[in-house]
């Protein structure tokens, strides 16, 4: 088969980009997703808080879900759900070796390998937008030790058990995280029909808004552990304790509970980009993009949670529409005779050598983790809308970020750093990047 | 009363104790012969104990104690098992292994580990220079002085080798009694009277093959040679990303006390961290430890950095049934009617099908019968094969277009299908729970650890409120 996009993910990243791309006019645009409904995450997020920055309203996860399915219908976008990238056949087998091999590129194009009950199928794209956003850290790669029973779970799990399945759940929990997403879980299990003893987090403060974490303590009287690490899981079968180490004076309490959630701590599905061989970032662990949100593969795009996990879902949304902007450029641009790759009413810039641009990387220093998108594009300097997305590790009321390249102050701003939380930082200041420079940096004063 | 000589019950001719991967290769040895045979466990499955959480490795035996049972029994298991593994689907991959040195003092043991293999019968082990090395293992970490290359060391899956045993085992008769726990042991005229949480059983003959609790089995019987000192092995399992960054297992130079840490792939296409070597008390404490994972992350990163920085997908303990002997505690006596397969600590894997061997020979010469059956023997199941290196159902085209439900991938990161869940189901031996389910078919062990599938597998395995399997598809269509 061939087509003009594929696009991995029917999340509102996927969506949003493919309702674009058949506005600018691209024809045939399809958008797989592995499970059996398009919608990502949100399928599952019963609660209200979506929509406020693409669709200008307040609606609750599904019926989010269910807008952008509705939407991408009307817009002639082709979906295909219960439907897996597995991988890029050209690389060899799908568990590629380093990166380095690319995927196949016939005249053009990259070929994709899709599962699904329909059987197996070789997609030969003119682009590929990569939508396949982010999970949380289980206990495992949190490395928590002691023994291994049932009852450990993250957000993810909890909440497809509780909204898609059905599923009941008795008993004391622990969730560990006090962000956005724990206070979310803290819902769910209240609703599941479980008990909530605490949220508890490693770090000084909750990072979520005060106001989720008063109504946590008035109204369901859960309390949030501040300092608190989670040190061991007991129990044969089932959790039978949750230890905690209070990080101040280092003592170790055992708390009973049946179900232990771990929240947050995000890490993107970067399955398929590394597999593709695109370089990536390593503070977002996503694949490396830059402001057109290309990958280091020619034609291939990443969007949404994979490149920034996790922002809300409005801001994955607008993330895809903007790379549908430079996908369908893209798609142009190959059309086009050699030369003439210039987003539409941008002149080419200098640093452009050859038609062929040099992305100017962009890093962080200390507190701050990542930056996304994490590189210039000399043709098109802007972020998705207009602004970068950054992360901090650590908490300061008022910093101060400077944004230098060789030296030269770029811009300034404050912000309010929370670990776990979305700090924005307004984009203007890119198109004054030399493309010929060295690398742009953000600092923290 | 009963009188004496006169059973109510029937007598089985054999009662096998445990049924990890060795108690289950015993039983499937002793199934080819008319015998009544049953094999008890205490789990819920079989292979829950030491089978299921080890490194994983079919050993050549090159490092064995020369002239020892084990070393014997090791080099003829693997050689069985290598075969089996084939003819059952039980994911194997002959990786070989590299024993690297990492000082002049771990260089200048090679020429005694050289010639230890070959008085283990071992003789295509061969030395290979630092710049070799490198060729094969580029993300090694730097300074390695150079490594002995044992080619015929493998990977092996430990879940369903016991399994493949005991279908083969329970298809030509032989009774599995799971959650059935021993208790006690008193002899009869002529059988023993074995009582278990679940009633009480009688057999002629008895095989202690209870791993971490074989000498307390034992003691029963009125042994006492042996006691089980159990040995903690910790393990992470990283992402499978990681597993083109390792070709062959890395073995370290040994220590008197240990094996040491090694890097190993798996079948499941995982690369292993392990396994630390600590003595506990408690024969049930297969927690992980903060210190031990720790230790496992220092030790690798000496040996590959780049593996550290890699996603962890799983951590796990394991227990080596160690006792005060260096070797096997195997012994058959015929006056008990009695045979101890204990004390197997960490080849038990490797040398399953020659322990069973040797085992069966030894009741023979003690005096149990062993008529082969009318017709014909045995034949290994063919199992789902749920390995990395061959074709996996969501890859093969033409079994998706038999079947669609193949074609419908529920564990995401495994890459497990509806149809192989389905199939593990209804299996002669079917899973009792999600971790049965995780050995049978890999759904859940993925980097998700279930972010993503485990409510719908739940669903699909009948978790109360949830779907069924066959109307699972529907729902969420
Ligand atoms: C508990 C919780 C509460 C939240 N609350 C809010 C809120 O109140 N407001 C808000 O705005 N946001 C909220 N969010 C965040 C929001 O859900 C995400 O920002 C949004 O879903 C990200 O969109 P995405 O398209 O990048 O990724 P996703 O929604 O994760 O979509 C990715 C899609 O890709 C598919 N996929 C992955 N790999 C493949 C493959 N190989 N082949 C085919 N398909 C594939 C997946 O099945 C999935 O459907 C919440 C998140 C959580 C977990
Ligand atoms: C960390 C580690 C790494 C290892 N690596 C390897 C390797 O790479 N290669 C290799 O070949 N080997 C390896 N081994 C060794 C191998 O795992 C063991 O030798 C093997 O699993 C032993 O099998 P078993 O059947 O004797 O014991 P088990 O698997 O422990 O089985 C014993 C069974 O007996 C049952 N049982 C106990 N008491 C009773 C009772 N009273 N009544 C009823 N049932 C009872 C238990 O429930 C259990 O299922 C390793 C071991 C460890 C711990």
């Amino acid at each position: 088969m061939n087509v003009d996009v594929l696009v991995a993910g029917a999340g509102p990243a996927g969506l949003a980009a493919a309702i674009e791309l058949r506005k600018l006019g691209v024809a045939d645009v399809v958008v797989v997703d592995r499970e059996h409904q398009a919608g990502g995450i949100p399928r599952h997020c019963a609660h209200s808080g979506y929509g406020i920055r693409d669709l200008h309203r307040l609606m609750t996860g599904p019926a989010y879900a269910q807008h952008y399915r509705g939407a991408a219908s009307a817009a002639g976008v082709t979906l295909r759900t219960g439907t897996t990238l597995t991988g890029w056949p050209a690389t060899g087998c799908e568990l590629a070796t380093d990166a380095g091999a690319a995927p196949a590129r016939q005249a053009g194009t990259i070929t994709a390998t899709l599962t699904s009950p329909a059987g197996v199928e070789n997609v030969h794209a003119g682009a590929v937008l990569l939508a396949t956003g982010c999970r949380e850290r289980p206990r495992a790669a949190r490395l928590v030790p002691g023994s291994r029973p049932a009852g450990v779970m993250t957000t993810g799990e909890l909440q497809q058990r509780v909204y898609l399945h059905g599923q009941r759940l008795a008993g004391r929990a622990v969730i560990v995280g006090a962000e956005h997403v724990s206070f979310s879980a803290m819902l769910t299990l209240l609703h599941a029909g479980a008990e909530v003893t605490a949220l508890v987090t490693d770090q000084p403060w909750h990072q979520s808004f005060a106001a989720f974490r008063l109504a946590a303590r008035l109204r369901w009287r859960v309390p949030v552990w501040t300092g608190t690490a989670v040190a061991g899981i007991a129990g044969r079968d089932g959790v039978s304790a949750v230890l905690l180490r209070d990080d101040r004076d280092g003592s170790v309490r055992s708390v009973p509970c049946e179900l232990v959630v771990f929240t947050g701590d995000w890490i993107p599905d970067h399955e398929l980009a590394r597999l593709a061989g695109a370089a990536l970032d390593p503070g977002t662990r996503g694949p490396a993009v830059d402001t057109t949100l290309s990958t280091s593969v020619p034609g291939m795009f990443a969007a949404g949670n994979l490149i920034h996990a996790a922002e809300t879902a409005d801001v994955a949304a607008l993330s895809g529409r903007h790379a549908a902007a430079h996908v369908a450029a893209y798609l142009a641009g190959q059309a086009a005779p050699a030369g003439q790759v210039a987003l539409a009413g941008q002149a080419a810039p200098a640093g452009q050598a050859g038609g062929r641009c040099v992305p100017v990387p962009v890093m962080v220093a200390g507190p701050l983790r990542w930056i996304s998108p994490n590189a210039i594009s000399p043709v098109s300097p802007q972020p998705p809308g207009g602004r970068f997305v950054l992360r901090s590790a650590a908490f300061a009321g008022r910093a101060r970020l400077q944004v230098r390249q060789d030296g030269r102050l770029l811009t300034s701003a404050h912000a309010r750093l929370v670990p776990g939380r979305s700090i924005r930082l307004d984009g203007r200041w890119a198109r004054h990047v030399d493309p010929a420079g060295g690398a742009v940096q953000v600092a923290v004063l | 009363m009963t009188a004496p000589g006169s059973p109510p019950e029937p007598v089985a001719d054999v009662l096998i104790v445990g049924a990890g991967v060795v108690g289950t290769a015993i039983a499937r040895t002793l199934a080819r012969y008319d015998l009544d045979c049953v094999i008890a466990d205490a789990g819920n499955d079989v292979g829950t104990g030491t089978t299921k959480a080890n490194t994983a490795i079919l050993h050549t035996g090159f490092d064995a104690v020369p002239g020892s049972l084990e070393s014997r029994l090791v080099r003829r298991g693997a050689e069985l098992l290598r075969d089996y593994a084939q003819q059952a689907g039980i994911p194997l991959e002959r990786t070989g292994a590299l024993l690297v040195a990492w000082s002049a003092d771990q260089h200048a043991e090679f020429a005694g580990i050289e010639d230890k293999a070959r008085h283990n019968g071992y003789l295509a082990i061969r030395y290979v220079p630092a710049a070799e090395l490198y060729a094969r293992e580029p993300h090694l970490a730097p300074g390695a002085l150079g490594a002995l290359e044992i080619p015929d060391e493998s990977i092996i899956c430990p879940w369903t080798t016991p399994l493949a045993y005991a279908t083969e085992a329970v298809r030509a008769g032989v009774r599995l009694r799971l959650r059935t726990r021993v208790l006690g042991v008193t002899a009869a005229d002529g059988w023993h009277e074995v009582s278990t949480n679940s009633g009480s059983m009688r057999c002629r003959w008895l095989v202690n093959a209870a791993g971490l609790e074989s000498d307390r089995i034992d003691a029963m019987l009125g042994g006492g040679g042996f006691t089980i000192a159990p040995r903690r092995g910790e393990l992470i399992v990283f992402d499978k990303l990681a597993r083109p960054l390792v070709g062959a297992i890395l073995l370290p130079v040994p220590t008197p006390q240990t094996k040491g840490v090694l890097v190993a792939p798996t079948v499941y296409g995982n690369v292993l961290l392990g396994p630390t070597a600590q003595d506990v008390f408690d024969r049930g404490d297969t927690a992980t430890t903060g210190t031990g994972l720790s230790s496992l992350l220092a030790a690798g990163r000496k040996i590959m950095p780049d593996l550290v920085r890699e996603e962890v997908t799983a951590t796990y303990a394991g227990l080596r049934a160690a006792t005060e002997h260096r070797d096997y505690q195997i012994r058959v006596d015929s006056s008990r009617r009695y045979a101890c397969v204990g004390g197997i600590r960490s080849t038990g894997l490797t040398a399953s099908l020659g322990i069973a061997e040797y085992v069966a020979d030894q009741l023979a010469e003690a005096g149990l019968e062993l008529r082969e059956r009318d017709g014909r023997r045995p034949k290994p199941p063919v199992l789902p094969y749920i390995g990395q290196a061959g074709r996996r159902p969501y890859q093969d085209g033409a079994r998706i277009a038999a079947d669609p439900a193949y074609g419908d991938i529920v564990c995401h990161c495994e890459r497990v299908s509806r149809g192989e869940i389905r199939d593990a189901l209804a299996s002669p031996l079917p899973p009792a729970d999600l971790d049965g389910l995780r050995r049978r078919t890999r759904a859940t062990n993925g980097r998700c650890q279930g972010f993503f599938c485990a409510a719908r597998v739940a669903s699909l395995m009948g978790a109360p409120g949830g779907a069924r399997a066959d109307r699972d598809a529907r729902v969420l269509a």
